[in-house]
């Protein structure tokens, strides 16, 4: 974006603008404070999270919020990690959501990939059928989904949550990969198919390679959105010896709930400072990357 | 040329259209069935015509849920959407002849952090932040003279606080939706106005909205779907989940407590089948009222 305001080589164009730009200075006093208010009411929380993991339960009830802990110790956070089993449900949803989004990105960009370039009997019925998936929420379904899991001996299994997991992704992966697939020049098809490539080695080789900004948009877009499913879950990991298998969402949901029982609120703190830090660190590096692929969708 | 062509193609579609056949269409399909039923989870499912519905339409819960589901509805796309327009043009400047503020790139940055968090995560912080007592972020900033804010433990505000919630976490995803759609609104258009003596809220209101329109309507359509869950706060967040005394009970919550802990998974079904038919409302009207003629 360039501004004209450096431009002197259009002294005509300079004095209106000059002009509205000084009109203006008020009103971006206000655009300053407004923003700055918003920047603190989102980074308020955090912050005061942060803080009040390194507080003693006294501290935490003395009604200072941001007022600095009288030590920094880490045995809160030994406590997070271990008895609170932070470790074990952070480790649970990086396995999860490791296999669910490379299963996602398989078997999704192979449903798009042929329902977007092979014409065949039922191609438009099967497509319109994975992208009606888009319409309705989850939770309507939720009922039955339990049961249909149940009765195939899958309710607290990890395989369960990963079908299912790639099951409720594949809507919006195929909607968005066929578009992505079907906007491919046709003539490198061709190309291929006359050199003698196979339909699966030209996939492989030509076609997702070519797809890769489009790849990379939409797995971070289903990186995200598994890693924060809760419903899915909670609904699934039931049962006898559920809670070694609990994924990170519902451990720290079940944290908040214990902790509440025993008022130990700076373990839960500490879990909470555990769960967004390694956010904070993956989203300073890869923001850029990051927001263009949670808003890929959105954009089209 | 194309031999081989459709033992590939079943080889491609076999795996995705089973698991989605499975978990997806199969349970969609037995939710409307389900309905039908007043099967309690376990032992031989009865049919029984509409009764679910007939129970549904006379249950006062369903009906204050509905309302909840609605106030969010109508309130957090307007709030969302408004706010995240004025910080998006204040970041951008509509995308036309001033930069934008300084340092738009680190509000950017700040803005969207939360829509990375897990709704789950974002509840059980805030339901800390509105703690009754000391202990909580905003009772404990206030004045020690004030008596403290009950918040979620109030029924008259207890829905409000979750609204805030979902809004704090949605509106730096909008910032950065709208910027994207400023930044690709071309200058001139932005200087020709201003030659023309348009101030900056003419330029806001008569160029950047109507060039905006379908992002806002992509908005539009994500904030109704979000507003339509809100199962992770109400079930974490709220007092008693869903109260207190139901105030903050929505249609989500319901279909779980019933499929889950009640055992009347026929009757969650058949709250199942009504959410159905307000998401088709929602999408039909949406469709209606942001449709614009000579666009």
């Amino acid at each position: 974006m360039t501004t004209t305001a450096d431009a002197p080589a259009v002294p005509a164009a300079v004095s209106p603008v000059e002009r509205k730009k000084r009109e203006i200075s008020p009103l971006n006093g206000l655009a300053h404070i407004a923003l700055f208010a918003w920047a603190i009411a989102t980074a308020g929380p955090l912050i005061w999270v942060l803080l009040a993991s390194f507080k003693s339960n006294t501290e935490i009830f003395l009604g200072k919020p941001f007022a600095l802990p009288s030590s920094f110790s880490f045995a809160t956070y030994a406590d997070a990690w271990t008895e609170a089993n932070i470790g074990q449900y952070f480790l649970n949803s990086v396995f999860v959501v490791t296999i669910s989004t490379a299963g996602t990105m398989l078997f999704g960009s192979m449903a798009a990939y042929v329902l977007a370039r092979y014409q065949f009997k039922g191609n438009r019925f099967l497509y319109y059928l994975f992208v009606s998936g888009l319409a309705f929420p989850t939770f309507m379904a939720i009922t039955p989904l339990f049961f249909i899991l149940k009765n195939l001996g899958l309710i607290n299994t990890f395989t369960g949550l990963i079908l299912v997991y790639i099951a409720y992704s594949l809507p919006f992966t195929v909607f968005f990969l066929a578009a992505f697939f079907k906007s491919l020049p046709m003539e490198i098809d061709e190309a291929a198919t006359v050199d003698g490539a196979s339909h699966t080695r030209k996939f492989f080789q030509i076609m997702m390679p070519m797809a890769k900004s489009g790849l990379v948009s939409i797995t971070i877009f289903n990186i995200v959105g598994q890693w924060n499913q809760y419903l899915l879950p909670v609904a699934i990991m039931q049962g006898a010896g559920a809670d070694s298998k609990w994924v990170l969402t519902q451990g720290i949901a079940n944290i908040s709930v214990q902790a509440g029982y025993h008022a130990q609120w700076s373990t839960l703190f500490a879990a909470l400072t555990l769960t967004i830090l390694p956010m904070i660190v993956v989203y300073a590096i890869f923001q850029r990357q990051i927001q263009a692929g949670l808003t890929a969708g959105a954009v089209k | 040329m194309r031999h081989g062509k459709y033992p590939f193609i079943i080889g491609f579609l076999a795996v995705p259209v089973v698991l989605y056949a499975t978990f997806v269409v199969a349970a969609y399909i037995q939710t409307f069935q389900l309905a039908f039923t007043s099967w309690s989870g376990l032992g031989p499912i009865k049919y029984i015509g509409f009764d679910n519905f007939e129970r549904l339409w006379n249950d006062d819960l369903f009906w204050r849920s509905i309302g909840h589901n609605l106030y969010l509805l109508i309130l957090l796309p307007i709030i969302t959407i408004a706010i995240a327009l004025v910080f998006a043009f204040l970041l951008n400047a509509g995308g036309g002849m001033h930069k934008g503020v300084r340092g738009s790139k680190f509000y950017r940055v700040i803005f969207f952090f939360p829509q990375l968090m897990a709704l789950a995560i974002v509840a059980v912080i805030f339901g800390r932040v509105f703690s009754t007592d000391e202990s909580g972020m905003l009772n404990g900033l206030f004045p020690e003279s004030w008596s403290p804010w009950l918040f979620l433990a109030d029924e008259r505000w207890a829905l409000t606080c979750i609204l805030a919630v979902m809004v704090w976490q949605a509106v730096g995803f909008y910032v950065v939706l709208f910027s994207a759609g400023m930044g690709s609104i071309e200058q001139e258009v932005y200087e020709a106005a201003a030659l023309d003596g348009a101030n900056r809220i003419t330029l806001f209101f008569k160029i950047t909205i109507p060039l905006l329109w379908s992002t806002l309507q992509v908005a539009w359509v994500y904030l109704g779907i979000a507003a339509f869950d809100a199962f992770a706060l109400v079930n974490i967040m709220s007092v008693d989940r869903g109260g207190p005394d139901g105030a903050t009970s929505v249609l989500s919550m319901m279909i779980y407590r019933n499929a889950f802990e009640y055992s009347q998974a026929g009757y969650a079904s058949a709250l199942g089948v009504a959410l159905f038919f307000l998401t088709l409302t929602f999408a039909a009207l949406t469709l209606r009222v942001t449709r614009r003629e000579a666009h």
